[in-house]
């Protein structure tokens, strides 16, 4: 039979509109049946870039305001260290086309664009993080990195946190003033939406430095995880060694998080603050497996090394969280599921989709795994999520009425 | 075997592509040098729209004679298919990922007659 065409439609190279770009992440939503459980993603991004007005307004200082507000915070351009080409020159269609997409007035863009890619997930509630801000990580100019990060982190619990209960964020640590980091933890720990704190992995201080020890406490004692967000930076010593973008993220996003664990563990800080939890993000999981087994041979031959140790390094890595994006899965299944059970997954991994970056995952990518039993891939979605951030949950629209219509065909 | 109809020859231009179809099922159908080239709508590998992508060549690293790079440039007789989700690239003759040929889109048989271009599924 010949049918006529039940949609006709011309993709558009000068609009963009992420119901639509998302449309088959809504169809796969649908046919997993999401509305059934949770699902939280750990590691979401926005461009704050397109209200960075908003937020240079936040920084106190006049005169760096001002600088800010002329000078803007996109990337650079081919030459910058982190301007890189994370965008494959426009085949990822929604960096260049993101910002022709129409909101409406009446609520924050940021708001709407994050509730619309959340929708077409399946996601119902996500921990957010900016974009281009992660890199003021390398900024040589301390007092900069503190007073940028103090106005996003002021302008997001204003604007945004604030306003919808799905968002969430772990706020911007800026690492390279301890004393800064003590004091954000006190201004913040308490405000709406702020589930932790974070601090972005190319950051050169030393994870064990005393200085650190005093926001560690505050930390602990607020019941707040601490977060090392994976970055890379063509700024550093080995990475400007590579001239391909796929080198510097590939080993970038993993060697900066494994320098700050390594530190983490042989200085005994999971002794130390054995209620401070840590959660390592955007480091996919094949370097989990690799670090706790080099670490494990090294420490029965050298625990002098790390007397505070009490069990193996790979005893204390099995306690810590991980987010699971970028998740390594080409051909690899027999590793994949070893990989998970390593790590003890069903309990310490927590999905993210790192939306809208060139290498986000879908709920799908978990839970559409052979070898977990239906609990797991509930607990890897949301629920591990759920526990660690004592979230009170809050599920998307149509998932509550689509729950509603159910139980009510259900009721006949 | 059903036939979905596409549009009117002419409709659709070289390096073109219309979208046809219901959700969960939507076909690409593309116009390259003078064939009709038809796709389903969803990338092997996350599900992505991959027939909504970028077109564009292979690119290649160029080593001179005596093995030293010189530079890249694009193989414009190797057109791709780029997924916009996350940049997985097909060839757009047959539909093959470019790195590994057992990942591949699901291709379509596509007809024109009396005018009209239809896609058989």
């Amino acid at each position: 039979m010949t049918a006529t065409a039940g949609v006709f439609r011309e993709p558009l190279r000068k609009s963009f509109d992420t119901e639509e770009h998302l449309g088959n992440a809504y169809q796969q939503a649908l046919e997993r049946n999401y509305e059934d459980f949770l699902i939280v993603d750990v590691d979401s991004h926005h461009y704050e870039t397109e209200a960075f007005g908003e937020i240079a307004r936040y920084i106190e200082d006049p005169v760096l305001r001002d600088e800010a507000l002329y000078q803007g915070m996109a990337r650079g351009g081919v030459t910058s260290v982190d301007g890189s080409y994370q965008e494959m020159t426009g085949r990822v269609t929604r960096y260049p086309l993101r910002r022709h997409e129409a909101t409406p007035p009446t609520i924050h863009r940021d708001i709407t664009l994050m509730r619309r890619w959340m929708d077409a997930m399946g996601v119902d509630m996500a921990c957010m993080f900016p974009t281009p801000m992660l890199n003021i990580a390398t900024c040589p100019r301390v007092e900069v990195e503190v007073a940028l990060a103090r106005a996003y982190n002021r302008w997001l619990c204003d604007n945004i946190l604030s306003e919808e209960p799905r968002l969430t964020s772990m706020l911007y640590l800026p690492f390279n003033d301890p004393e800064s980091c003590y004091r954000m933890v006190e201004e913040f720990g308490d405000r709406k939406g702020v589930i932790g704190f974070m601090v972005t992995a190319t950051h050169y201080k030393s994870v064990q430095d005393n200085a650190f020890v005093k926001t560690y406490a505050a930390l602990q004692e607020r019941g707040l995880p601490l977060g090392f967000h994976a970055a890379y930076t063509w700024g550093d010593k080995s990475t400007a060694l590579m001239n391909r973008f796929i080198s510097v993220h590939a080993l970038g996003f993993v060697w900066h998080n494994m320098v700050h664990m390594t530190n983490w563990l042989m200085n005994g800080m999971p002794e130390r603050f054995p209620r401070l939890k840590t959660l390592w993000i955007e480091s996919g999981l094949a370097w989990v497996p690799f670090l706790m087994q080099r670490l494990d041979n090294e420490f029965m031959m050298r625990s002098s090394d790390a007397p505070l140790l009490k069990r193996k390094p790979s005893d204390y890595m099995r306690e810590m969280f991980y987010t699971s994006q970028p998740m390594e899965m080409v051909e690899n299944k027999e590793a994949l599921e070893l990989t998970f059970k390593m790590m003890k997954a069903e309990s310490q991994l927590l999905y993210s989709s790192d939306y809208p970056h060139w290498d986000m995952d879908l709920p799908s990518t978990i839970y559409d795994l052979p070898f977990l039993q239906e609990g797991q891939k509930r607990a890897i979605l949301g629920g591990n999520a759920q526990d660690l951030f004592k979230l009170d949950p809050h599920f998307a629209p149509w998932k509550l009425e689509r729950q509603k219509q159910r139980a009510m065909a259900a009721r006949g | 075997m059903n036939e979905l109809y596409v549009c009117k020859v002419g409709e659709l231009d070289d390096g073109g592509v219309r979208i046809v179809g219901e959700p969960g099922h939507r076909i690409g159908v593309m116009l390259h040098d003078g064939e009709y080239l038809a796709y389903l709508n969803r990338c092997p590998h996350q599900g992505g729209p991959a027939c909504e992508g970028m077109r564009i060549p292979q690119v290649q690293d160029v080593i001179d004679e005596a093995g030293l790079f010189v530079g890249q440039r694009y193989d414009e007789s190797d057109l791709h298919i780029v997924c916009p989700w996350h940049g997985y690239e097909f060839h757009i003759k047959t539909g093959e990922h470019v790195c590994n040929s057992a990942v591949r889109l699901r291709k379509y048989a596509t007809v024109v007659r009396e005018g009209g271009i239809y896609v058989q599924y």
